[in-house]
């Protein structure tokens, strides 16, 4: 059990890949901080966690909101009395090509996506220079490398976590903290579920794995990345893309 | 119980692990007790903590030697 007595705040813990994220770190013995937007998923998926076992609450927060974090931190932390690894998961999309792209649009997915996993780090940080150790993973994506038609906000964000990823990990370093970056290619999801059939063939023909992943192959290398065998790798990206970007 | 002065040299003396010793009024954080910039934020946290206050950022700033910390907190809480 490589993370008893650890505690992991997941942001958009309770859906998706959060939640396929939060199973993994629960078997290897966590104590789950699951945050969402949401306060009835985020109190479902809690309380499924709890029903096995395993020690876990439900937060509520929007990220974007640097107010909301403050108070999710305090909520958090009076709760647990630390926190270990944070996980920047939540993430939002609000695709459409430039030319029609709309300032809310844009200004929307970089506040939850870029800002949102900011205002998350900023507020970990306290407890994790405090403890000397911790380790952070935030959630980017291969098109914030690759870039992607019709996803300029969402590229856009994907970048910026992995630049604010390198800049976290030189600053916090020399304290004992891990920040570094899981970039997923193309995952079964809610969120890729709509998709055309057309568009889902097409993507397909770019993983050379010549499959969909799966939330719970990124939430592997989050693990893995959180665990003692990856104490020496910081401001990394591992790219989970069933070799799509090489 | 000890002088907010005092509270301030021994916040000092542990977050920047430094013998009591060296810890003079004239001190300078950076050039005199080796701290980096992450030590001068931390080292704010601490007093912040210890003293129950918020200490502004354009305030913090000016805080460069071991006196200007100890008159900041002595201006805040008083003695």
């Amino acid at each position: 059990m490589g993370f008893a007595g650890k505690t992991a705040l997941i942001t958009g813990g309770a859906r998706g890949i959060g939640r396929a994220i939060a199973e993994e770190l629960a078997a290897a013995g966590a104590t789950l901080a699951i945050v969402d937007v949401l306060q009835d998923v985020a109190e479902a998926t809690a309380a499924a966690f709890r029903e096995r076992g395993v020690e876990a609450a439900a937060f509520v927060a929007n990220v974007a909101s640097p107010a909301d974090v403050e108070r999710l931190f305090g909520e958090v932390m009076a709760r647990f009395g630390k926190i270990d690894i944070l996980i920047n998961n939540a993430g939002i999309t609000r695709d459409n090509l430039i030319m029609r792209m709309k300032e809310e649009e844009w200004d929307a997915v970089i506040a939850v996506n870029l800002k949102g996993t900011f205002n998350c780090i900023k507020a970990a940080s306290r407890p994790m220079l405090k403890a000397r150790s911790g380790c952070i993973v935030n959630i980017a994506s291969v098109v914030g490398v690759m870039g992607n038609a019709g996803q300029a906000n969402y590229s856009a964000s994907k970048a910026g976590v992995i630049g604010l990823t390198k800049t976290a990990a030189k600053e916090l370093a020399s304290r004992g903290i891990t920040v570094n970056a899981v970039a997923p290619g193309y995952i079964a999801t809610d969120m890729t579920g709509k998709l055309s059939e057309e568009a889902r063939k097409a993507f397909l023909t770019v993983v050379p794995l010549a499959r969909p992943g799966t939330p719970q192959d990124v939430a592997r290398a989050v693990r893995f990345l959180c665990s003692e065998d990856a104490a020496y790798i910081t401001g990394q990206v591992l790219h989970v893309d069933g070799g799509m970007l090489m | 119980m000890s002088s907010p002065a005092e509270r301030v040299r021994e916040i000092i003396v542990e977050q920047l692990g430094v013998n009591a010793e060296q810890v003079t009024d004239e001190s300078k954080f950076v050039e005199d007790l080796g701290a980096d910039s992450l030590d001068t934020v931390e080292l704010v946290m601490a007093l912040e903590e210890e003293f129950g206050t918020e200490i502004p950022d354009e305030e913090a700033e000016k805080l460069t030697t071991v006196g200007e910390a100890i008159a900041y907190v002595q201006k805040i809480v008083g003695g």
